[in-house]
């Protein structure tokens, strides 16, 4: 057991001899006595227990009931008990939250508090998406959403600012060796990261524990060895040139979503649905490809891009078609040891299209997610990559479709004709978010949607106005 | 005066500061221990075998718990006996609890549970609607049917007439905060549970027979709840229960709180119904008789089910007159979760019944669904004392007409009533058919009113007033013509609009629970201690009923100190529903605050050589023979006298009377309404919808508190269209809930309620009936609200094409594209 410096609501704090898959939650509720932060659901998927996590890089919400005490190490936490000035002076939002009745259990209140705050702090006023990860059973959100845009005419409070200046100094630095957890890694580098996963080929990853927490919180599991990535440096970033967009692997959805917006809004859009704030700034895109789900989002996006993964093991890197890693259903083309480095795909004229289709718009997961890239040269498509989430074992490129498209005039008679190339590539399943009938259906239908959409036509019920 | 200021919910600057505490933020002691089950992984089978040694050998485990270990009775049915604690030789439902953990920590408790070693010796689970009817297999013996007038007449008679049937889906309640509950034991065997719940006294019943102690020897406390609406009536019993045993046999606090997942696969939803009908109308699309066949999915034990299913017929007409009406309902016994209460309480399924069916007529005849509906409402106010629609009352048929029944043989696969140490739980709504329910006879309406299907009159009918002014603000006939301007232009995205109304009756129908009580203390300083037997869950009880007491006193709300429902303070209080909360314990209240203040002004006008009914309290002071005092001297001066200066308060509700075995009298005291205009953007392609725009009028009487009466509605609306769209619960082949976490299973988020959404009061709202302050209960009825987003879609789908939609609910994506499909033909 290792020690793990941070601060909370301002004050330092180091904890010793705790096992690594402890949930801050937990944590906070249960040795702290700080019971403002609630449980909800436990696994990330309500926002009780949204907790403003402040690092070099910012502040940003973040679901504490599945985040571990190590993820924490040398940053700064504020829960609902640190959103008040030092001498109880409200924060604007909370004030607002009081003036426009925008509690009523006041169970949810605390996430939506925090969640507020961050989003008042970062100057953010999309509160449709700053909130999607805040359920609330009681108000139908009409009030909290008054709140947000009243408390988005005052100022940011003095205290809402300190963290940043403190996190290094205040805690100062630990004892020499303090920092050495022999029961999980912290690497600080790719490199440490490779010899490290050599030396320890079972222990699982970490990134932003948005899936792996659930494992614990959900699955019961015992973790025998754990790697935190979020040390790892030089695998956040995102680097664009003339002829490739190339991400490292422990780079933040939130990250990823923001860098889209100008290349490929479509991707963007879609991420935008993805989770929602607090996961997406936890989980990494390294994550969401290695863990290998079949619904996972970013994959087929990647894979319509014409993605390359590059995997790294000791000091041996590989590099693959994205679509390549994906082998069945749990099992990917990784050796023990191996892990995500980064992903990469070509600079390209914007033809792709994401359609995230799920029972609920924001925080849902993919029933089927279809990601279109098509290029027409000359009235012909000259080039098609269609690639899908939840219609498979895997995140799966539609070959018998593309190949029905490949050199035939872009018409609606040629989308129809492909027909019956879905059932060749794809045989669903039925499950709780959607029959295979409907599956294919869907799939058949968004490239009826892609067809139009490129035309021009409005094809979004969100772009629909009152 | 504080009544009908907008102010804020009473905790909301504790909630904002993640002050205000529930029940598993009450510090405990340090030895306290958690509790967690270990559930039935079969939906129906005989335990053949239960291996528990991995379990007790789990770290920090202190004691493991079945049947056969309980000190009391294993029970925590709030009707017949028929849910057990912990299962006996059988298994229900997938998810029934098995046996009990107690562990020196919550995830200890968890992680020990999963080590159970049971095996079962499966038996055919009956899952379905289908299955049930299949298989006879259903509370009450056999279906109940009320009817008013002749309804194969009217339908033979009628010149158009459609047979249909609808679905509605049931809904997990998904309050924010999960159940919980902690006992702390007592000396001489007493316990004190602090409980999420919405019913504390049951829990203390409950608890006492779980323990074999009388009701006295249990305190329960409750001082919120994070959410409750429905789904902490009854399912807080196992909780309450298992803790007060687990404390009893360890000596130990013990608590518990449900994992979400264990949340969801434990605990009862709301009932989902089909509803099959048949209808006979006019070229106006005037309904001339409607037969309604109601299939209630009740799961595997009764709970509340009968009166839940009672509701559905009750609201079967909505805020249409149905001059003949036969309603037919069938409680199906199935092994699956108990449905239980759920804001309405079984009103909305009903409900969504007859707004189907005015659909459907509307669709026949080629006109606005609005036209229809007003076609058929009830007569206003001003004519509703005129002639009565030509009805022939029957009596009701079938095994409705025996004399009351005899509950007690009709088990006849469910574990062996529990006989000793139980009594039925007079306080629940499950106690139906335990009392004599009508003991003066069921009221008759006064000759020549116009009744509802029950034969209630109908006195306070204000819907055409309220949606003439709907339609007006919301603009709704250029709308209209939008809509379809729209829909000509546009293939892929289809735009729909609809306006429904809600009328909802108040009061249980369980009459003798429509009491409620009160304990006031006015201190030496002046201030006030405020208790009664209502719950709060978030609704704002409490601060309405504060705001009823500071009136009462004329002194500043801060005077008045909410506190915590206790059995201790108020006894043998009903559960804090049916929209009941406000109603019955303002008036309590009232009723208690005006004892104290009699008590003062009598003793005050005797030093002035005044009358007692010459003193006034207002804003602070008390004036009396010329004098003024400020509330605390006024007080002092009582105390000196050796006034009394604490008092109870009890209200009963006047006029209601009801008999449901025949279906006939006044079950409510008055009913609430209200009325929703929806416009939504359907996607042809996929199935997707949006809300673009939603207004609604809603009549809350002389509202206590706007700002809190507009949450209600507000809330309510957004938490019906959730059930009537994403909400979807599925069960696999097995018998296994696979919608078992917020991951899964999807209530509204932040960007699924209306772009646009204005939300007002009724300001012409004034009850009628002598409630308090003239208000009216506003709980429920603003959830049916929702009922216009699903009909507003019906319509953005019949623009797709010729055919009928014949979409039930919920309307997922993917049923709304198969419907899509179906228009198309």
């Amino acid at each position: 057991m290792g020690q793990i410096a941070f601060l909370l609501n301002g004050d330092p704090v180091t904890i010793a001899d705790v096992a690594p898959t402890t949930t801050l939650l937990d944590w906070l509720r249960e040795t702290r006595g700080l019971t403002g932060t609630k449980e909800g659901c436990n696994e990330g998927d309500c926002g009780a227990c949204t907790v403003m996590v402040t690092d070099a890089s910012g502040a940003r919400a973040v679901n504490a009931c599945i985040l571990f005490l190590p993820q924490l190490d040398g940053k700064a936490v504020r829960t609902v008990e640190g959103i008040a000035g030092p001498d109880g002076t409200l924060h604007p939002v909370q004030q607002a939250m009081i003036d426009h009745h925008g509690s009523q259990c006041g169970f949810c209140t605390p996430g939506f508090v925090v969640s507020m705050a961050c989003a008042h702090l970062n100057g953010r006023r999309d509160f449709d998406d700053q909130l999607a990860g805040n359920l609330c059973r009681c108000t139908g959100y009409a009030p909290i959403v008054r709140a947000a845009e009243a408390a988005a005419e005052r100022p940011v409070p003095d205290w809402m600012r300190e963290d940043l200046g403190l996190i290094g100094g205040a805690m100062g630095e630990p004892a020499p060796g303090a920092r050495t957890h022999p029961s999980y890694g912290q690497p600080k580098s790719a490199d440490e990261l490779a010899a490290w996963y050599a030396a320890h080929p079972d222990a699982v990853l970490v990134g932003g524990a948005t899936d792996v927490g659930l494992w614990v919180t959900k699955a019961l599991r015992e973790l025998p060895e754990v790697g935190f990535l979020g040390g790892v440096d030089d695998l956040k970033y995102l680097h664009v040139d003339s002829e490739e967009v190339r991400i490292g692997a422990v780079t933040s959805l939130t990250e990823v979503w923001e860098a889209m917006r100008d290349l490929h809004p479509s991707f963007a859009e879609m991420l935008r649905r993805y989770g929602a704030v607090q996961v997406r700034n936890a989980a990494t895109i390294g994550g969401n490809i290695a863990n290998g789900s079949p619904i996972g989002d970013s994959p087929p996006a990647l894979i319509a891009l014409g993605a390359t993964l590059h995997l790294r093991k000791g000091d041996a890197q590989r590099a693959l078609p994205l679509e390549d890693f994906f082998l069945d259903y749990g099992k990917q083309d990784r050796a023990p040891g191996e892990f995500v480095e980064a992903v990469s795909f070509p600079r390209q004229p914007d033809s792709l299209r994401c359609y995230k289709l799920s029972k609920r718009f924001d925080q849902d997961i993919s029933a089927v997610c279809g990601c279109f890239n098509i290029t027409v040269e000359e009235g012909r498509v000259a080039a098609a990559r269609i690639a899908f989430g939840g219609m498979a074992g895997i995140p799966k490129r539609a070959a018998a479709v593309e190949a029905a498209l490949l050199g035939q005039p872009w018409t609606e008679e040629t989308v129809a004709a492909t027909a019956d190339a879905w059932a060749k590539d794809f045989q669903p399943l039925s499950d709780m978010r959607a029959s295979a009938g409907y599956r294919l259906d869907a799939a058949r239908n968004m490239l009826i949607r892609y067809f139009h959409e490129r035309a021009g036509t409005p094809v979004s019920v969100l772009e629909v106005q009152p | 005066m504080s009544v009908a200021k907008p102010l804020p919910h009473d905790a909301a600057a504790l909630h904002v500061t993640g002050q205000a505490r529930y029940v598993d933020d009450v510090p405990v002691p340090a030895n306290c221990l958690s509790v967690a089950f270990g559930l039935s992984t079969v939906a129906r089978g005989r335990i053949a075998s239960m291996d528990l040694s991995a379990v007790r050998a789990a770290p920090g485990v202190v004691a493991v718990l079945t049947a056969g270990d309980l000190p009391g009775a294993n029970d925590v049915s709030p009707s017949i006996h028929d849910e057990p604690l912990l299962a006996e030789a059988e298994v229900f439902y997938l998810g029934q609890p098995v046996f009990a953990v107690i562990a020196e920590s919550h995830l200890a408790a968890r992680k020990a549970a999963q080590l159970g070693e049971v095996t079962y010796e499966e038996l055919p689970a009956l899952l379905t609607i289908e299955d049930a009817l299949a298989a006879d297999s259903r509370f009450e013996g056999g279906p109940i049917t009320w009817s008013k007038g002749d309804v194969a007449a009217a339908l033979a008679a009628a010149p158009h007439r459609i047979e249909g049937s609808v679905a509605v889906g049931g809904q997990e309640h998904f309050y924010l905060e999960g159940q919980a509950a902690l006992a702390l034991p007592q000396e001489g065997g007493d316990m004190v549970v602090h409980s999420s719940t919405q019913h504390p006294t049951e829990i203390q019943h409950k608890v006492a027979e779980a323990l074999g102690v009388p009701m006295h020897a249990v305190r329960v406390e409750v001082r919120r709840m994070g959410g409750g609406f429905g789904g902490k009536e009854s399912q807080g019993n196992a909780l309450a229960c298992i803790c007060a045993v687990a404390a009893r046999v360890t000596g130990r606090p013990c608590r518990m709180r449900y994992d979400r997942d264990d949340d969801f696969v434990i605990t009862g939803k709301r009932h989902d119904f089909r509803i099959d009908y048949t209808a006979g109308f006019d070229g106006e699309g005037r309904l001339t008789g409607v037969d309604f066949v109601q299939y209630a999915r009740c799961g595997w034990a009764q709970d509340l089910s009968l009166p839940v299913a009672d509701r559905a017929m009750l609201h079967a007409d909505n805020a249409y007159l149905l001059p003949a009406a036969r309603i037919t309902s069938h409680r199906l016994k199935t092994n699956t979760q108990s449905a239980t209460a759920f804001r309405g309480f079984g009103g909305p399924q009903g409900m969504v019944g007859i707004e189907a069916v005015m659909d459907r007529v509307a669709f026949e005849l080629g006109r606005d669904p609005l036209e229809v509906r007003r076609g058929n409402f009830y007569r206003g106010m001003e004519s509703a004392g005129g002639p009565a629609p030509a009805a022939i009352v029957s009596r009701t048929n079938g095994a409705t007409t025996a004399a009351p029944r005899d509950i007690s043989d009709q088990k006849k696969d469910g574990p062996a009533p529990v006989t000793t140490g139980t009594h039925r739980d007079m306080a629940s709504r499950g106690s139906m058919g335990a009392v004599d329910e009508a003991p003066e006879g069921a009221g008759a309406a006064p000759d020549g009113a116009q009744t509802t299907p029950y034969h209630m009159a109908v006195e306070d009918f204000v819907l055409h007033e309220m949606v003439d002014a709907l339609v007006e603000t919301s603009d709704y006939a250029a709308r209209r013509a939008k809509v379809a301007e729209w829909n000509e232009a546009n293939a892929l995205l289809k735009r729909g609009l609809a306006l429904t109304p809600v009328k909802f009756g108040i009061s249980f129908t369980l009459t003798h629970l429509n009491q409620a009580g009160a304990l006031v203390h006015v201190y030496q300083d002046g201030s006030i201690h405020m208790n009664h037997g209502g719950t709060e869950m978030g609704q704002g009880l409490f601060q309405k009923v504060a705001q009823v007491a500071a009136s009462r006193f004329g002194v500043p709300l801060a005077s008045v100190k909410i506190t915590a429902t206790d059995t201790g303070k108020v006894p043998n209080t009903s559960a804090t529903a049916a929209s009941s909360g406000s109603d019955l314990n303002g008036m309590a209240v009232k009723a208690a605050c005006d004892e104290i203040r009699g008590r003062m002004a009598e003793f005050l006008a005797a030093e002035h050589q005044t009358e007692a009914a010459q003193v006034r309290f207002a804003d602070g002071q008390v004036e009396v023979g010329g004098a003024s005092y400020s509330f605390a001297e006024a007080v002092q001066k009582c105390y000196v006298g050796r006034v009394s200066l604490s008092a109870t308060g009890f209200y009963k509700t006047p006029k209601v009377n009801w008999d449901r075995v025949q279906g006939r009298g006044r079950p409510f005291f008055y009913f609430a309404y209200g009325a929703a205009v929806t416009e939504v953007a359907v996607d042809t392609l996929t199935g997707e919808y949006r809300l673009l725009r939603t207004d609604i009028l809603h009549d809350a009487g002389a509202s206590l508190n706007p700002a809190i009466d507009i949450g209600q509605v507000e809330g309510g609306y957004v938490q019906g269209v959730g059930w009537l769209t994403t909400e979807e619960l599925v069960w696999d082949g097995k018998g296994r809930l696979t919608t078992h976490a917020p991951s899964t299973y999807k209530i509204p988020a932040c960007s699924d309620r209306p772009d646009v959404f204005n939300v007002a009061l009724w300001d012409k709202g004034r009850n009628r009936e002598d409630t308090i302050y003239r208000s009216k209960a506003v709980g429920e009825p603003p959830l049916m609200l929702g009922i216009s987003a699903l009909a507003a879609i019906w319509d953005a789908v019949s623009a797709c094409g010729p055919g009928y939609h014949d979409l039930s609910a919920p309307a997922t994506p993917e049923k709304v594209l198969a419907a899509i499909e179906r228009v198309r033909g």
